[in-house]
């Protein structure tokens, strides 16, 4: 097109006056609409234009009525009330007329009078059906032109109980020997098809005529309602497949007359069509969808020049592939092709690309993690639309890591946002997400308040009833429900205290609903249990104080309601679970702890598209050492990693391995016939996972005592006891524990299967049951060995300590009575510590009890820290779970143990004194790092996605002989790193803080020294590590 | 499908309207609104892709004109930016260098310019030349009534 020449209304007089006519002179400065829009644009006010355009109606309307008006005229007079009704002025006077002009006027008065009808009417409009008529003559009219006329009006607008009137005549145009006669009775009929579906039900056989027409415009058109129809039912419309493939292929190769071409590109809104109808035919049909790989390929190929109309053909190509049943060649292509479209300079082209990967996120991730940063400079975007569309991105690539962030960047949209339609949308998807993955009831109350009070009263009402119905049906989880509720009323109680009146009326009432309902529950609460309230309060807070429980208080209470017991003792829980709650919403990355846990790293990722891997080495490439990044580079790769982070190699194998929202999702719905199975699986929640081991500790049935374990009688009935509960669903893991350690019980196969289950739907994929099993509070009769030297440890561990990697045991405290020592065992997903009791005099020793803490970890007691008696010559075992969530290079763990002595023979227990005894001992990060078994790629993938990073350079070990190896080799046996790759003079090994965080090293050896590059998710992580692999090395 | 198609100036005065879809005047008259309001509000180097209730708004400036259409959610976005700018070829091709002022003089040749190019919301014919054919074609009818009158039935 050549270039449109500027010219304003201001210039308007002064043209007009010039009388220079451009183009095909057609600017008609003399005629009476010339005139009018010449005096309008003189005038300087509204108010004036107002009069100015009342009197030139007025005079319209008298001279329409005028029996002496020529056609003509009223064509002339019909463009002035056009005019005028398109500046905002009603001419209602001159509706009759205009079809009145259809009716009688010849040629292009009778246009004008279609037109005219066509701006002024709708539908309903009740003088339409005078038109009628007119339609009827006009369609069997001999002159081409006015066919033309009423096709084109009955497609514009139509009453839709009149379609049967015309249908007739529009269906024999198909046959008009005039392929553009043909083409508009097709889209005529496409619309019918659109507004009265029934109506054209029996001119199918005619659509396939059309699709068949020599005439390739006529076969385009037909394609619009093939469209339609597959859109609605893709099943009878397969066997045609073959047939659209090889119709493109034809478009695509140039087999049709130029004049379809646009822009030398073969007939591109042909070729969209067919690419349109292909996606749908192919969808979840294999065979069909191999009908058309070739095309498909042949289409990306072809679409090489650098034009709009290219890359329109390209996006809807992509889209095809992603849809149809997969080919890895095809989707390799075409995953390139939307790297093109993101990485492009113009901003049309990577609004599109993240359309693409929006569409393409949910089966390839890796495309997301591959176009972080733009997707990251995208959602800063200034303009909107680029913003928004990188949330919905965002929003398919959500999981239990990366929710905060991302509910966090939506609500900050949101609260910007004025558009009624896309806060519905946005709230909508809000809340989904936060059903889904919650990480804590804290955070999903107040994200629900904050949907609430943004989506004021446009929120659809689906979303409060959701939300009330979660509240009150609940989930599996009686003490997740009990706290959700108890959380939500707290939390709108003080919503009220503040200013209600800014609250949204749905809000107000989902509050108030909720206090009416759930009110009774908390004080209900608050009021019964006191007494286990505060008792579970120091032991939350210290977490793993049991001393207390032994205070003789509780035991007559659980004693005294032995029938309530469960029931109190939940309470207790859920008392202490919402404390902990707290702790984990304000601790850092409390959330991010969690699942980050790379199950299974061995078992790489089966993704169809082999995407290019940057190899680790690329990775460092790419970012020079030296180049120190920016403040705002930081913050973006810290928001990338806290973004992308359950997409990176290691976790989509955790992702790939759970099956998908359905085991990961926060709330799920109470399941009405709760077999023991599914209450089992529901209640070991995957959410809980890291505070089961605090979770367990509290459901524990009262103090151990050995005798009473290794007394099968004794336990028997206890095993019963919590199978009932079992039932309710409430404790799944006690007794499959108790079972499996008794191994005496027959039922006890069975219960291991069900705590297996629980485990694998809780940690995604239990693929290490040994050591998840370890997770349970396991309980192991301790054998009374008199043998106070401690030599033979092992032989105090449960089985599934037994085979892993232990410290030797060292001694932390003694005094004539009582000797404590203790051993390190690495398990995969904690470290626990092992403490052995001897009694070495010659009394028994009553309620010894081991109390240990330390502020920087989470430690949970399992079994056997307080005893009723130890006799004399006799060892105890109780061992601690401790989990590190944030890294620290040392940390002190102190504690006591208690004790009594029994005085002679007598057996009423003295009321002597009790003895204490000090416990400290010293851990180092490295005893909370486990090897991280991955592949080269997957180190590859892992190291572009995290943003931690520190560098140093270090001494090397044996500066002559194989530096790299011998250095890397004693890193791999003081810190459990695995040794991922030795390539020349590079080597990367990898490490977990337990199961929490990954960290990447990157080794080099460099003018004598070894520069090591540090790489983790975790804040921290790296600078912990570097420590001990300094340390490590000079060691040595 | 297109569901509207707006002509307005850097004004915000509507040079031609089309609907696709049944609408009430209420609707017309808000959309109307809100398009020129947004369109215009737009900074340089921005995209010309907006969102508009559940619609994808495409427009794009042509000199003083904005060209501006509203989108089903499966449509797609710049194969609609071609076919503004085929109109504008369109328009061109007949008007020869075609300005606003061609637009506002004769906004009814412009009407059955499109009518001719599109049908229900949809490409009717893309061809450049056979467009031009049928609107000089009608335009024929209008040179030659006296004569045409005349005749007997066609």
């Amino acid at each position: 097109m050549s270039d449109v020449v500027e010219k304003t209304l201001t210039a308007l007089p002064g043209l007009l006056s010039l009388d220079s006519q451009t183009g095909a002179g057609k600017l008609s400065s003399t005629s009476k609409l010339g005139n009018l829009i010449r005096s309008i644009t003189e005038l300087t006010s509204k108010h004036d234009e107002e009069k100015l355009i009342k009197r030139e109606l007025v005079a319209i309307k008298e001279q329409v009525s005028s029996p002496n008006t020529t056609m003509r005229q009223m064509k002339e007079m019909m463009v002035r009330s056009i005019y005028c009704e398109m500046l905002g002025y009603e001419a209602d006077f001159s509706y009759i007329h205009a079809i009145k002009l259809a009716q009688q006027g010849a040629g292009l008065e009778k246009r004008v009078g279609y037109l005219a009808v066509s701006l002024f009417l709708n539908e309903n409009h009740e003088l339409l059906l005078l038109l009628v008529n007119t339609v009827l003559k006009d369609l069997q009219s001999t002159n081409l032109i006015e066919v033309c006329m009423a096709l084109t009006v009955v497609s514009q607008m139509f009453p839709k109980d009149m379609i049967p009137a015309i249908l007739p005549l529009v269906e024999e145009k198909l046959t008009h020997p005039k392929e553009i006669i043909r083409r508009k009775a097709v889209l005529a009929l496409h619309k019918f098809y659109l507004i009265a579906p029934n109506q054209v039900q029996h001119i199918h056989s005619k659509f396939r005529k059309a699709l068949c027409d020599k005439d390739p415009g006529v076969m385009a058109a037909s394609l619009h309602i093939y469209l339609q129809m597959i859109k609605e039912g893709a099943e009878a419309y397969r066997e045609l497949a073959g047939s659209f493939a090889a119709i493109l292929r034809q478009v695509v190769g140039g087999k049709l007359p130029v004049e379809f071409n646009y822009h030398s590109v073969p007939a591109p809104w042909l070729q969209i069509q067919l690419l349109r109808i292909l996606t749908l035919l192919g969808k979840d049909d294999q065979s069909t969808s191999e009908l058309m790989y070739d095309v498909l390929d042949e289409s990306l190929r072809r679409a090489e020049i650098n034009h709009n109309i290219t890359y329109a053909i390209l996006f809807e190509c992509v889209k095809a592939i992603y849809t149809i049943h997969p080919n890895a060649e095809l989707m390799e292509k075409a995953a390139k092709c939307i790297g093109n479209f993101v990485l492009s300079p113009k901003i049309n082209l990577k609004y599109l690309g993240l359309k693409a990967l929006t569409y393409v996120v949910q089966q390839d991730a890796n495309l997301a993690l591959q176009h972080q940063m733009t997707i990251i400079e995208c959602l800063d975007h200034s303009d909107r639309i680029i913003k928004r569309e990188t949330l919905e991105l965002l929003f398919r690539i959500t999981n239990a890591q990366n929710v905060t962030v991302i509910v966090e960047k939506m609500l900050a949209f949101l609260r910007l946002c004025h558009e009624d339609y896309t806060i519905m949308d946005l709230v909508g998807k809000v809340a989904e997400l936060a059903e889904k993955y919650a990480p804590d009831n804290r955070w999903f109350v107040e994200t629900m308040s904050t949907v609430f009070s943004v989506g004021g009263d446009l929120m659809p009402p689906d979303i409060p009833t959701n939300f009330l119905r979660l509240l009150s049906e609940g989930s599996d989880s009686e003490e997740d429900d009990r706290q959700l509720r108890v959380y939500a009323v707290e939390s709108y109680v003080s919503l009220l205290q503040t200013d209600p009146t800014h609250l949204p009326q749905r809000f107000l009432q989902v509050i108030s609903w909720v206090r009416n309902t759930h009110t009774f529950t908390v004080f209900a609460q608050n009021s019964l249990s006191l007494e286990p309230y505060g008792l579970s309060l120091p032991i939350s807070l210290s977490s793993c104080s049991i001393a207390d429980r032994q205070s003789p208080t509780l035991l007559s209470i659980s004693s005294g309601l032995s029938g309530n017991s469960t029931e109190l003792l939940h309470r207790a829980g859920s008392g202490s679970l919402r404390l902990d709650g707290v702790k984990r919403k304000w601790g850092k990355d409390g959330y991010l702890a969690q699942r980050e846990v790379p199950e299974e790293p061995s078992t790489p990722q089966e993704t169809s598209t082999p995407a290019p891997q940057p190899s680790p080495q690329q990775g460092g490439a790419l970012t020079p050492p030296s180049a120190e990044p920016s403040e705002e580079e930081r913050d973006k790769q810290q928001l990338a990693s806290s973004l992308f982070i359950g997409l990176s190699s290691q976790n989509s194998t955790c992702l790939m391995g759970k099956p998908e929202a359905s085991s990961s999702q926060r709330f799920r719905r109470k399941q009405k016939n709760t077999d023991s199975a599914s209450s089992s699986s529901g209640s070991s929640h995957s959410s809980r996972g890291a505070n089961h081991f605090l979770y367990s500790s509290l459901l524990e049935e009262g103090p151990v005592s050995p005798i009473m374990l290794t007394q099968n009688s004794v336990a028997q009935p206890k095993h019963k006891e919590a199978n009932s509960t079992l039932s309710e669903g409430d404790m799944p893991f006690l007794p499959a524990a108790n079972g499996l350690a008794e191994g005496h019980d027959p039922e006890a196969p069975a219960s291991l299967m069900l705590a297996n289950e629980a485990l694998s739907s809780a940690g995604g994929g239990a693929r290490d049951s040994p050591s998840l099993m370890g997770g349970m509070e396991l309980v192991q009769p301790c054998p009374l060995t008199p043998d106070p030297s401690h030599r033979s440890l092992s032989s105090h561990l449960p089985p599934e300590l037994q085979n892993l990697p232990c410290s030797d045991c060292a001694s932390l405290a003694s005094d004539g009575c009582l000797a404590l020592s203790c051993c390190r065992v690495h398990r995969e997903d904690a470290l626990v510590l092992v403490l052995l009791m001897a009694n070495t005099g010659g009394a028994t020793l009553l309620d010894v009890s081991v109390e240990l803490q330390c502020p920087q970890l989470k430690v949970a007691s399992l079994r056997g820290n307080a005893l009723e008696s130890l006799p004399s010559q006799s060892v105890s075992v109780c061992w601690y779970t401790l989990l590190m969530e944030e890294p620290h290079t040392h940390v002190e763990v102190t504690g006591s143990l208690s004790y009594r002595k029994e005085c002679g023979a007598s057996h009423t227990p003295d009321i002597s004194a009790s003895h204490t005894l000090d416990i400290s001992t010293r851990l180092s990060l490295a005893h909370f790092l486990r090897p991280l078994v991955l592949s080269t790629e997957e180190y590859g993938k892992l190291w572009l996605s995290v943003s931690q990073d520190v560098k140093q350079n270090i001494q090397l070990l044996d500066p002559d002989r194989d530096p790299l190896r011998s250095s890397l080799t004693a890193l791999q046996d003081k810190l459990q790193l695995h040794i991922v790759d030795i390539i020349g003079s590079e080597g990367i090994a990898a490490c977990q803080l337990l199961r929490r965080g990954p960290c990447l090293l990157h080794c080099r050896v460099h003018a004598g020294v070894l520069a090591l590059w540090l790489r983790s998710p975790v804040p921290g992580l790296p600078d912990g590590l570097l420590y001990h692999c300094q340390r490590a090395l000079q060691e040595r | 499908m297109m569901r509207f198609l707006l002509l307005f100036s850097r004004q915000g005065k509507v040079r031609l309207q089309k609907w696709y879809a049944p609408i009430t005047e209420r609707e017309k008259k808000k959309v109307m609104r809100d398009m020129t309001m947004l369109v215009l509000a737009r900074k340089p180097r921005t995209s010309n892709f907006l969102s508009w209730r559940d619609l994808k708004i495409v427009y794009k400036r042509y000199a003083s004109l904005y060209f501006c259409c509203g989108l089903e959610d499966q449509d797609n976005e710049l194969l609609a930016l071609e076919v503004l700018h085929r109109y504008v070829e369109l328009l061109d091709k007949y008007f020869g260098n075609v300005c606003e002022l061609d637009i506002i003089f004769n906004f009814e040749k412009a009407y059955f310019i499109l009518d001719e190019f599109m049908m229900g919301g949809e490409i009717l014919e893309t061809s450049k030349s056979s467009v031009a054919r049928a609107i000089e074609a009608s335009d024929m009818l209008q040179e030659t009534m006296e004569e045409y009158m005349s005749k007997p039935a066609f």
